[in-house]
């Protein structure tokens, strides 16, 4: 910065900016994941807390770790590590033990996305490629859920499957069984009382932190719409165990990761286009992926390989989409 | 209301600062630099010599070239130097200093009350013996607008009275108080240019001044006020045209190009007294103002009067002011040398705090927000030019448009990395052929 001789400053336009930074972007979706952090709690009671802290803990020291060996400059401060451990931290299971977080943390934030040149250089989303690092080196404790028990008290000895689980290896029949009926079914999958990750259960809480973020503008509907209605229309045609168009596409949206995943995992800037058109297709390469893994692979979950393989075509979609000049001749070269 | 469809920003406007203060005249200057070049294009040549008297109005530089401007002597007094002076654009340009003689002697100014009744040659001519340039910064020589090659048919004239930067309201003050005579040079344009059908488009945040325009236009039914959004860049040329007509200044080409001239307000008003008065571009509105002023105005001021006079007639700067802008906070340019001249394009002097300015010495990686891209009004991809530029790939930096851009700032203004992408793109630019 040029000071001239009256002591004022000499710099380029524009001179003035916007007041978002970073930070305030990292700690405000950090804050909105609140509401999904508390049903967590409240339903898998104190081992919430503790997985999640964990993630937490192990993702900034790895930040710290890492950024020190490189000779970097120390960005704890931004939140993108704390928020990269909170997401993973939501992404497990309550019953892990405590090395699984550690070093998921330290894949994530660590390897996924120091090693890599840092925030804004990483390819994949660091939370999911931690996730897929535990979920493939300790998969029975990565699917290992706990009965949720009410009231933040639960010891959750018992374990079950999850809906989608039950949903794949035993049918509908099996479900409405568990459930009562249908209707009983989808309240409790609104509210999130099922087993699954900790944080992804209760759709009410993430989609009440996501609506802070569309009205914050921090993101946009374009890539969770997208997603969401490609998963429920492939749900509706492949997923009917009696023909095409027969299956229940609110089951399908309501279960698994999806909601976290479209609406927090699938919108990482740095992992996602940025082209409006790109986007939507994005969404919808997620969403394909996500019912075709559901239904016709091995896992009975498919949102975070189907977000891990589309961030690595987010480039490409990027380069091909662009956007619309301003004037530009429309008539082929 | 109209607007144009991409991008923009909604940066506050702050306009309250000044916009209610009437245009006060600034006390003439003990001694007036007049720059040589204020506009874009040939320098003029200096038709005096040091220690000759000059008279206000006096012509005192001639164009050179096509693309150029005289330049008009604004006070009365002795010439005491031809040197290099600071520009408000940061370059050193060949200046007339002129040591006023406090008797304010003018050249004798041929009026024409009967101005309509003038060919268009004629009044072309004397808008370009008035040395009249485009005076919302860009500073492009009128006539030159006025000329436009034969196959290109003009059928429309805008006003450009949207004043989109943040904090300026010399147009404001100028619409609010002399709505007559600009409607007076709009309608000299449209006789220049042989066409029936004017536009003045206003952002909606100035209610008053779009009623006084229209109460001013009333009585011409070929032209038409049209309110605008409120949004930055609402006022560059072809955002404006977009936002009226409708229509798409093709890329790489010019207004004249979708058969539109725009003209700022304060031209027309120049027109006016170009061509009813006789009274060359010598003098102009200049808001002084932002946070870092201690009481904002709104002042007419000689060409060449220093910045630093302008500052202390409206009671100097505040001790917290860090940093002088020569126009608007997102396209003007940080000040040099307080002793730097009003020129013609000369909109505004804002003096902004150390907390309302950002300091981009520091930045972050980009972090593929696409705000920017939210916020191009040319539809460009400001991230990928930003770091195709920072890497030095200025050829990869072209293929992503570069040279469509205009360099509003919006990209950077929502960059939550506080990057310096117009910067970048600024450099590039320098660095590979369009």
């Amino acid at each position: 910065m040029e000071q001239n001789k009256q002591g004022l400053i000499v710099s380029v336009s524009p001179h003035i900016s916007s007041e978002e930074t970073v930070p305030r972007i990292m700690w405000t979706v950090s804050i909105s994941l609140l509401p999904a952090l508390v049903m967590g709690i409240y339903y898998f009671g104190p081992k919430a807390v503790y997985v999640t802290a964990l993630c937490i803990i192990g993702s900034m020291a790895s930040e710290w770790f890492v950024q020190k060996l490189a000779g970097k400059e120390i960005t704890l401060a931004d939140g993108s590590a704390f928020l990269t451990g909170i997401l993973l931290g939501l992404n497990m299971p309550s019953t892990v033990p405590f090395y699984i977080p550690l070093v998921s943390a330290f894949v994530a934030v660590g390897i996924t996305k120091q090693l890599f040149g840092g925030l804004g250089y990483n390819i994949f989303n660091p939370a999911l490629i931690g996730r897929a690092f535990a979920l493939i080196t300790w998969t029975r404790a990565m699917t290992t859920w706990a009965v949720p028990d009410a009231a933040f008290v639960a010891i959750n000895a018992k374990t079950t499957a999850t809906p989608l689980g039950i949903l794949k290896e035993e049918g509908m029949g099996k479900l409405l069984e568990v459930f009562g009926d249908k209707l009983s079914l989808y309240k409790e999958l609104l509210i999130g009382h099922r087993a699954g990750s900790l944080g992804e259960t209760s759709m009410i809480a993430i989609l009440i932190g996501a609506a802070f973020l569309v009205y914050r503008r921090y993101i946009s509907l374009r890539i969770p719409l997208s997603f969401l209605a490609t998963v429920a229309v492939g749900a509706w045609i492949f997923g009917g165990k009696t023909g095409y168009f027969t299956g229940d596409p609110i089951i399908h949206l309501l279960s698994g990761g999806l909601m976290l995943g479209a609406f927090y995992m699938a919108t990482d800037y740095v992992t996602c286009p940025t082209v409006k058109s790109g986007q939507i297709l994005f969404g919808i390469g997620c969403g394909f992926l996500t019912i075709l893994i559901r239904l016709k692979a091995g896992y009975p979950e498919g949102v975070m390989f189907a977000i891990l393989i589309m961030n690595c075509f987010a480039p490409l979609i990027d380069r091909n989409c662009r956007t619309s000049v301003f004037g530009a001749k429309k008539e082929k070269k | 209301m109209s607007t144009f469809t991409l991008g923009g920003i909604h940066p506050p406007e702050h306009k309250e600062l000044a916009c209610n203060a009437a245009i006060e005249v600034c006390k003439l200057p003990q001694r007036a630099v007049v720059p040589l070049s204020q506009h874009i294009g040939a320098p003029c040549k200096s038709l005096i010599e040091v220690g000759q008297r000059v008279l206000a109005g006096q012509l005192i530089g001639n164009p050179e070239g096509f693309i150029s401007a005289p330049v008009h002597a604004s006070i009365a007094g002795k010439v005491t130097g031809i040197e290099a002076f600071p520009s408000p654009m940061g370059r050193m340009v060949p200046s007339i200093v002129i040591e006023n003689d406090k008797s304010d002697e003018w050249t004798p100014l041929e009026g024409d009350p009967n101005y309509m009744e003038r060919s268009a040659d004629v009044l072309k001519g004397r808008i370009k013996a008035s040395g009249i340039v485009g005076m919302g910064g860009a500073t492009f020589p009128t006539v030159v607008k006025l000329s436009p090659p034969k196959e290109k048919k003009i059928d429309a004239v805008i006003i450009n009275g949207a004043e989109c930067e943040p904090y300026l309201t010399a147009d404001h003050r100028l619409m609010l108080e002399n709505p007559k005579e600009i409607v007076e040079g709009l309608k000299i344009l449209m006789k220049v240019l042989e066409l029936n059908k004017g536009y003045i488009g206003i952002e909606e945040n100035k209610p008053d001044a779009i009623e006084k325009m229209k109460d001013a236009a009333s009585g011409d039914k070929n032209i038409e006020v049209w309110t605008l959004v409120t949004k930055y860049p609402q006022g560059a040329e072809k955002m404006l045209i977009k936002s009226i007509l409708n229509r798409e200044v093709p890329a790489g080409g010019l207004p004249m190009d979708v058969g539109v001239v725009v003209q700022n307000c304060g031209t027309a008003y120049a027109i006016y007294e170009a061509c009813c008065l006789g009274k060359p571009l010598m003098e102009r509105v200049v808001s002084v103002t932002g946070p870092g002023i201690t009481s904002p105005k709104n002042l007419r001021a000689r060409i060449g009067t220093p910045v630093s006079q302008l500052i202390e007639t409206c009671g100097g700067l505040k001790s917290g002011a860090v940093k002088v802008i020569s126009g608007g906070p997102m396209m003007g340019f940080a000040i040099y040398d307080l002793d730097t001249p009003v020129t013609k394009g000369t909109s505004g002097i804002v003096a902004l705090e150390d907390k309302d300015i950002v300091h981009r010495t520091k930045f972050n990686h980009c972090i593929r927000c696409g705000r920017c891209v939210e916020a191009c009004p040319m539809g460009l991809m400001p991230l990928m030019l930003s770091v195709y530029s920072e890497k030095g790939l200025y050829t990869d930096a072209k293929d992503y448009h570069l040279f469509d851009c205009f360099e509003c700032g919006s990209c950077t203004y929502v960059c939550p990395s506080k990057r310096p992408i117009v910067q970048q793109i600024r450099l590039a630019k320098t660095m590979v052929k369009p």
